[in-house]
Parts: structure tokens; sequence; C-alpha cells
């Protein structure tokens, strides 16, 4: 079919072109916005592939959650990016040259020995045609792979204490609030009716304690 | 569900869902307690660290596998997890004085440590390669969090920073090779990559090289070295005592894994690599050495070394040699923990002191710990009759019985040349002014140290239990 | 030319397209004028609650207030600040809308009135709703003034914060209706008890945290502090005029409608009838549709009219510390029932 052909280009080609883009680019934002271009293109060729409950996830987790943080950090930074990049054509001959030396290393392996064909065949668990690729993912990764998925959830989990741990200070100065202590306030605790006798004034102002 | 049935069972697991589960109910408790309860939950991780160990001998014997022969005990594994988890707990151990501190009371430090346990063990067991990539990024990212604990300390930041991206360049070359093995054979499990991969085809050697570079780097072989100097010397010192030991054996031992039931087929490929990469660590190891000043960065390339001289016994490629690599890798922990517990011994009026100079005099000032260092030194530098020259006498004798003469002299060579810098210490130990008393050295700095210490002193006496465990383990893995 | 109408590229292509074309655009007009109409009865509704009259000059009650506004946005100049980022400035509005927009493309109105019916509809919408959070931040930073960007930095926080618990609820209602497809979901819910067989009763808990996630999600009052007056002026509006901000507004609006449609598909039955006998079955599909969202609609304009705006930390409380536990929570209940009762979707 021509159409699957025609979106197969132009989804590739976009992505390639913003990845570029991403280097290429002067202003830092710049870049982290072709990045998500290059998310956003990256899961059409998910849907031409079929694997549209990537697709869609690669959206939601990278694009909605992952590039929101880096966009965030990114505007925050105050790095003189042209100062960063004086460099950039000293090195561009040798990074070429590395680049190219990598190119033809790749190509010697790729274009002499093809993947395996019979990859698809050896698969342990194959497609199921019958239902969605949501459903057939779901079946084996809390079965068949459900040791992978908990190890990952353990990583995680590190990534997270680890996160904590390296950032989390608890001063002692700052003044915190306690939603519950708050909420549980009420009317007798805040204040109080007095009769003033004229002329006199309060005789005993409230204390700040009975007060709070 | 017949996933018991399928070859899903919990019980070869059970060690580290053990350690896990005991690790968030420590979370739990320190979350809730606060800091002040960081003493109780650094013992109690010991504990369950030993326990596990307990779990992992008390599990049936022979060969087990579940989830679908993706995880694997047999007795290679249990000769390593044992091992790995002792390093760990004595690490643990040797990291109470540190966590002392006011300023440095984090309960996480414990539970961090017990979760990269948790991964090496992953690791350790690992049958195919997603198995083997998920351990590795669990064992390493409780590492790079550790290694900048000390966070109000910029050589430690930067450790850490240092050893996370290029540990991250390094997951990235692993999974690069993982994913071209895959392409080339099919299966990522080891038995199946064995049962696939009888030719050297290019793409499937790339993969291999790539995979071994991933690997080298977590155990510092030379030309992936590059951290370990600046990661161990801006480490707090028990974090330093921590990767020198338990990490080291867990990469060791997947590279063994690897390399023998993944790559039989192949193995002059990748013996070429390995034969390299020992002749560089051995070689670098011993000459880059000898300029240092600091004990932290000294031992870092010690490590180096000694990585390079396991290496060897790995490049045999036969049962012999994997033994030598298991009875190197647990000797080598018992030195390194002996000797990291003298350099964390080392304090004067309260502050760690790291220079080499430092010691000037130790023998009058306290002979009993001069003493220790000494032969821990001795033993590190390969000198008979002490524990040392058995792990180097068993990977060259591997390695000559496999025909690999010259990487066995250039192993000798680099040996002697690497006894020089260790010799340097026990000259200024013993021959230089002394520069002032050390504190009073913490009990069970004092216990670990008499323990490696014996054990490398009178090793050559009772040899047996370590050789014929070693043996067993060696044997499973062919 | 009866050859080409019989040709293949005629039936498999060009035709489809050009009924698809015509089922988008349709969809839009109508869609378009809807969100017209609410965006009066907001104001309506707000200025009944403070007992106003609200806009009534423009047309009869003043039905055509909202297309007068149209052509005073359309006709006015539009303003670019000298320091902004010109293209990321202008891209922003296009943005907002065209991604609110977007999101119709999966919603079923009727059975079988839908333009594009996949088995991801779901996470398709959630996936734009997740990333209508550009438009804002992007707005933001091209601005390169400061209330705009402190309101972007609040927005971006808030909208990943609250599509974490929508993601659970979104979950819950997957797990007992046990297909991620919009139609199909509705379908699920079309039982003999009517309005009480819709998810709605079963996971109150889940509607009602999905009501005020919505509420955070699209920046709507009492959540609204990315515009705030009081602190940020216009919020990432400021520096906008003209089309640019008509666009930012109707994306806005359509993202609210959206979020209403989807409450309406997850938790009240789409275009399914309160009580599925006659006469009810009578009244088309989309009228029950078009009265749920409606009826949802308002819910969240009355939030606007009645409750007084959260402050940043409370917002932020509420989010990872009240609705993630609970959604996880009932996440894990919900998952139990269905497991232990055998009531899971086959």
């Amino acid at each position: 079919m021509i159409l699957p052909a025609l979106f197969f280009y132009l989804f590739a080609g976009i992505c390639v072109a913003s990845a570029v883009m991403v280097i290429a680019s002067r202003n830092p934002v710049h870049s982290v916005l072709f990045l998500i271009l290059a998310f956003v293109n990256a899961s059409g060729l998910f849907v031409l592939l079929g694997a549209e409950f990537l697709a869609m996830i690669l959206v939601v987790v990278y694009v909605g959650a992952v590039a929101v943080l880096f966009l965030f950090v990114i505007m925050m930074l105050d790095v003189d990016f042209a100062e960063l990049r004086q460099g950039f054509l000293e090195y561009l001959p040798v990074g070429l040259l590395i680049g190219a030396v990598f190119l033809a290393e790749l190509l010697l392996v790729a274009g002499g020995w093809a993947i395996n064909p019979a990859l698809v065949k050896t698969a342990v668990a194959p497609i199921p045609a019958d239902i969605t690729n949501t459903e057939a993912l779901g079946l084996v990764l809390y079965t068949r792979y459900i040791h992978y998925f908990q190890i990952s959830g353990i990583v995680l989990l590190v990534a997270m204490i680890g996160a904590i741990v390296l950032t989390l200070r608890h001063k002692p100065s700052v003044k915190r609030q306690d939603i519950n202590v708050q909420n549980a306030r009420t009317k007798a605790m805040a204040m109080e009716v007095r009769k003033v006798a004229v002329g006199q004034g309060l005789q005993d102002p409230p204390s700040r304690e009975a007060a709070e | 569900m017949s996933f018991q049935a399928a070859g899903y069972s919990l019980t070869p697991a059970l060690p580290e869902l053990v350690l896990t589960v005991s690790a968030m109910v420590l979370l739990m408790l320190g979350a809730f307690r606060g800091e002040k309860i960081t003493g109780l939950v650094t013992a109690l991780a010991v504990a369950m660290l030993v326990v596990t160990g307990l779990v992992v001998l008390w599990l049936p014997a022979g060969k087990l596998t579940t989830f679908g022969g993706s995880f694997i005990v047999d007795d290679f594994a249990r000769f390593l997890k044992v091992l790995a988890l002792t390093g760990s707990a004595v690490a643990l151990i040797l990291s109470r004085g540190f966590l002392e501190e006011p300023s440095r009371r984090i309960f996480e430090y414990a539970i961090l440590i017990m979760l990269s346990t948790v991964g090496m063990m992953i690791l350790i067991s690992a049958a195919d390669l997603i198995t083997l990539y998920l351990g590795l990024e669990l064992m390493s990212l409780a590492l790079y969090v550790v290694a900048s604990s000390h966070r109000d300390d910029a050589k430690s930041t930067e450790a850490g920073l240092k050893y996370f991206v290029l540990g991250a360049l390094s997951s990235g070359m692993l999974l690069y090779g993982a994913s071209l093995i895959y392409g080339f054979t099919g299966t990522v499990s080891f038995a199946g990559i064995a049962a696939a991969a009888k030719e050297p085809t290019t793409g499937l050697v790339f993969g291999l090289v790539f995979l071994l570079a991933g690997l080298c780097f977590k155990i510092s072989a030379v030309p992936f070295h590059m951290w370990t100097p600046d990661v161990y010397e801006g480490a707090p010192t028990p974090v330093t005592a921590f990767f020198a030991s338990a990490p080291k054996v867990a990469a060791l031992a997947v590279f063994t894994r690897v390399a023998l039931t993944a790559f039989p087929g192949i193995t002059s490929q990748w013996q070429q690599i390995v034969v390299f990469v020992a002749i560089a660590s051995m070689v670098l190891g011993s000459f880059a050495a000898i300029g240092q000043k600091n004990i932290k960065r000294l031992m870092a390339y010690s490590s180096i070394g000694h990585m390079g001289f396991a290496l060897v016994g790995l490049a045999a490629g036969t049962q012999e040699g994997a033994q030598g690599v298991l009875v190197y890798i647990a000797i080598y922990v018992a030195m390194t923990l002996g000797t990291f517990s003298v350099i964390l011994a080392m304090k004067r009026n309260g502050q760690p002191v790291e220079t080499i100079s430092d010691f000037a005099g130790l023998s009058r000032t306290n002979p009993l710990l001069a003493f220790f260092l000494a032969m821990l030194l001795f033993s590190l530098a390969g000198i008979p009759p002490l524990a040392g020259f058995f792990a180097k006498f068993y990977v060259f004798l591997a390695a000559i019985k496999a025909g690999l003469f010259t990487l066995a002299v250039i192993g000798v060579v680099a040996s002697v040349i690497g006894a020089f810098y260790y010799l340097t210490i026990i000259k200024v130990m013993y021959f230089d002014e002394p520069k002032g008393a050390v504190d009073p050295v913490r009990t069970e700095l004092r216990t670990v140290l008499a323990v490696a210490g014996g054990f490398n002193m009178l090793f050559f006496i009772y040899p047996a239990p370590l050789i014929t465990a070693a043996t067993a383990a060696a044997k499973s893995l062919f | 030319m009866a050859e080409f109408f019989a040709s293949a590229f005629w039936t498999g292509f060009l035709w489809p397209l050009i009924v698809m074309l015509a089922q988008s655009v349709l969809l839009l007009v109508v869609l378009l004028i809807a969100i017209a109409y609410i965006l009066l009865a907001d104001r309506k509704i707000w200025a009944a609650v403070q007992i106003r009259r609200g806009p009534n000059v423009v047309g009869p009650w003043g039905l055509l207030q909202s297309f007068a506004d149209l052509l005073k946005f359309v006709l006015k100049e539009p303003i670019i600040p000298a320091g902004a980022n010109k293209g990321v400035f202008l891209l922003a509005p296009l943005v907002t809308c065209v991604l609110a927009l977007a999101a119709w493309a999966v919603v079923p109105v009727n059975p079988n009135w839908v333009i594009a019916d996949i088995n991801v509809g779901v996470l398709y919408i959630f996936a734009i709703s997740s990333l209508s959070v550009y438009g804002i931040i992007m707005a933001g930073w091209a601005s390169n003034s400061k209330y705009p960007f402190l309101a972007a930095l609040r927005s971006a926080a808030q909208m990943v914060s609250y599509e974490v618990s929508i993601g659970f609820v979104i979950i819950t209602v997957l797990l007992c209706a046990g297909t991620l497809n919009l139609s199909q979901l509705v379908a699920a819910q079309d039982t003999k008890y009517g309005a009480l067989g819709w998810y709605w009763l079963p996971l109150f808990p889940m509607f009602v945290i999905f009501y005020v996630s919505a509420l955070a999600e699209t920046n709507r009052p009492p959540f609204d502090l990315v515009e705030a007056e009081s602190e940020l002026v216009a919020g990432f509006m400021v520096e906008y005029s003209s089309t640019p901000y008509l666009l930012f507004m109707l994306g806005e609006y359509v993202a609210i409608v959206t979020m209403c449609a989807l409450a309406t598909i997850l938790f009240m039955g789409g275009w399914l009838p309160p009580i599925p006998y006659a006469p009810f079955t009578w009244v088309p599909g989309i009228v029950w549709f078009a009265l749920k969202v409606l009826f949802f609609f308002f819910l969240i304009a009355m939030a606007k009219a009645i409750v007084p705006r959260y402050r940043y930390d409370q917002l932020m409380r509420l989010g990872w510390k009240v609705f993630l536990p609970m959604s996880l929570a009932m996440v894990v209940i919900v998952a139990a029932v269905l497991q232990f009762t055998g009531l899971a979707a086959k």
C-alpha cells in the first residue's frame, strides 16, 4: 500500500530532521522542542508498525512527563550556550573523523551480515494475531516476564530513594504547615468573646498561645 | 495458575525475595522513625544480609532454574552470592563509624546497599541478557547514590556524578551489544545463544565486544578503568570499601558466566579480548599505582591490577581457570576489606587521614595495626605463604595449563612490579619517623581486621573448604 | 468516469478520505458552535450565582456574545513583544488549539459516530491531554516576561501532577470494562439497570477524583493558578492579544469539553439513555451524550463560581498526598474485587 509508505517517509523524515535539529539548534529550548517533535514522530512510526499501545505510552511518558521536566530544567538554566559551543568548530574535524570511522564500521557490519531473518519464528512469545497489542503485552508482562517487571520496579524504587537521599534537606529553620492541624481548628480555639467594661478596656490581653 | 509447573517456582529466588522485602520493611521503619534509627536499621540490614546468606545455603542442592529459565541457581551462583553477601555485610559493618556522625545519619545508606546486593544476586543468577541488564542496573544505580552519599562534600558529589555518567555510558554499550547479540542469534537466553553462536560472525563478535566492554567497565578493567581512581578517592571511605568488594564479585561472576556459558562456541574470540584486558589491567595497575600519594587512589589501581589477575584465570577458558577466578575473587575480597578496615582506622584527632605519608612510623605508634596491614599488603603483593599468593598461583596455573604462557609470564612480571608499591607502604610504616599517634581503633574495625588478617595468614594451613567449594562452583558452569 | 468510480483508488482510498474529511469538518463545526454557547453558558452561570445578569446585550439574551467576541479578537492587531521568541510565541496558541481539537478524533458521540475508532482511544486522549501542557510552557517561555514564565512553571508542575491521578482513575475504569476502545467502554456500561449500571456508581470515589483532577488538568478554577489574576495578572496569556489569545481561549474551552466528554464516556455511559426503556430509548443517543456533557460542564462552571482558589502548596498536596495514594489504593481494590469475585471482563 502506498499510504503507509508515504506516512513512513513523512514520520521518519521529520524524526531524523528534528533529531539533527536537536543538535544543531542554537537555542537549547528549541533543541528540547525538536526532541519532542522527534518523540512524537517516533510514536507515529510505532503506529505504522501496529504497536499502538507503545506509541501512546511513548507520548504519555516521554513527551508528557519526561520532556516536560527536561524543558523545565533547561528553561531555568542560566548557561551561556554560545560560550559552550565555542570549541565546536575546533573539534568538528575530529568529531567528523570519528563519526566517519564509526559509520564505516557499522556499515561493514550491517552491510555484510543481515539480522537473523528467522528471528520472528524463534520469538519466545510470538505476537498473537487475534487480540489487540495492549492485551498481548499484558498477557506476557505479568506472567511470563513478571520477574523483569518486578526487578524494574525495584530499580525505580532505588532511583526514588536516591533522589530523596541526595536532595531532601530538613531545614530546622523552615516553618511547616500541618494541614490536619489547620483543619482541626475550631471556632472555639480561634477566638473568645469577652465583655469589655466601658472606659477600662481589656485588662489581660489573651496570650498568643491561647489565640492559636 | 500453572506457572509453578511451567518453571515459575519462587523457591530459587527466595534469597532475593527475602532481602528485597526486608529492605522495604527497613525503609518503612526508617521513613517513619526518622534519622535517629539509622544505627538500628544498619544493624538489622547486616542481620538480614546474613540471613539471606543462610537462605542461599539452605536452598535445595543442584541446579535450580526459574522464571522460564532466565534465573539460575547453581553452585557457582551459591558460592558467589555468599561471597557478595559477605562483602556487603562487612562493608556495612565498616561504615558504622561513618554513619554515626550527626550530619551523615542517613538510614537509606543501609537500604541502598541491601538493594544493590539484591542487584548483585540477580546479576550472579542471570541466565539471560535481560536479567543481566536489570541486575546490573539495580546494582549500579544504588552504587551511584551511595558514592555521592556524603553530599556536602564536593569530591563525593563529583565521584557520584562521574560514576553515574560513565556508568550510564557503559550500560548503553552493554545494551547495544546485547541487542546486536539478540539480533544475530534470535534469543536472549545464554543457553540459546550458546546453541546459536557456533560461528564467529561479524555481527555477533561486534555484539560480544560491546557486551564485554560494558562488563569491563563494571569490574574496572583497562581500558574502561578511568573512573576508578576518582570514584575511589572521592567516595566516602566505607563506600569505597564496598565498591572494592561486593560489586566486583558480582560483575566478575557475570563476566565469567557470560563468557563460559553463552559463548563457549566462540571461545577464541572472547579469549583475545580477555587476554588483552587482563594484560592491560595488570600492567597499568602495577605501574600507575607507583606514583600515588593517596592510599585510596592506590587501592583503586591495586583493584584494577587484581581484576587483571582474576581475568587471567578466565582467559584460560577452562574449568581450572574458572576455579582460579573464584578462589581469586574470594581471597581478594578478604584482603581488600581487611585493608580498608585499616584505612578506616587511620584517624588522627577524629579526622581521617588518607595519604601514604600518614602511615609513617605506624609500627611504633600502633604495632598491631601496622603488622596486620603489612601482612595484608604482602598478601596483596602475592608473597607466599599468604593467601594472595595462592590466589595468583591458581590463576597462573590455569593459564599455563591452557597454553597461555605469555600471559602467565606477563602476569608474574606485573605482580613483581606491583609488589614494589605495596612494599613502599610497609617501608613507610616501619622505617619512617612517626607522625603522631592514631586514634583508638573501633571494635568493629578491629574485628574485621582480625578476621580478614587471620584468614590471609592462615589460609595456607587449611585451604580445603574454599578450594572444594570453588571446584564445585566451577564445575557447575561446564 | 464510471470506471474511475469503480476503481480501487476511488473505493479504497479517495472516497473514504472524502468521507473522513467531511466527518471531521462536521464534527469541528458542531463542536465550535457548541463551544461558543458553552462559553456563554459559563459566563451566564457565573453571573447567575453572583446575582448578575451576565452578557445580555449582543443578540437576544446575549446569545450572539461569543460571535461578537470572535470578531473583535480576529479584527484586532496581534502584538508580538519585541523580546519574544517569535516562532515559539506564535506556535504556542496553535499547539494548544490544534491539540485540543485533535482529541475529538476518537470521541464517539453515538454508536459508530466516531472519526477514528481506534483500540487505544483512552490512551490517545490521555496522551493528547498530556501534550497540552506544551502550549502553556511554550507561551510562558517565549513571552520572555516574568509573569508568563512563572505561570508556565506552575502549569507544568500542576498538569504533570494531576495527570498521574487521572491515569490511575482511567485504569480503574479500564479494569472494569476490559477495553481501551472508547465505544466498547460505553458498550460495557450498557446493562439493564440503566443509569445505575454506569461506572459512576461502583467507582464513585474515582468519579469524584476524576472530576477534581479534570478541573486541575484544564486549569479551571479553583485550580486556575496558572492565570491567577491576583498573583500573575493573566498568567501565560499576559503578552497575548487578538487571534493568538483567541486560540488559547478556544483551546482551553475545547479541552474542558473534551474532559467532560471523557467523563461522560468513562463514568456516565456515553450515549446510553439513563433508563433503558421506552420512551427514553426513542431519544437519539447523541442527545443523551450532549446532555451528559452539558451536565458535567455545569458542574465545572459551578465550581468556578462557588469555590475559592487553592493556594499552590495546597494544590500540590491534594494531588500528591491525597489523590495519588487514594487512586493507587483504588486500583488495587478494584483489581482485587474483579479478580476474586469473577467479575473481570473476559
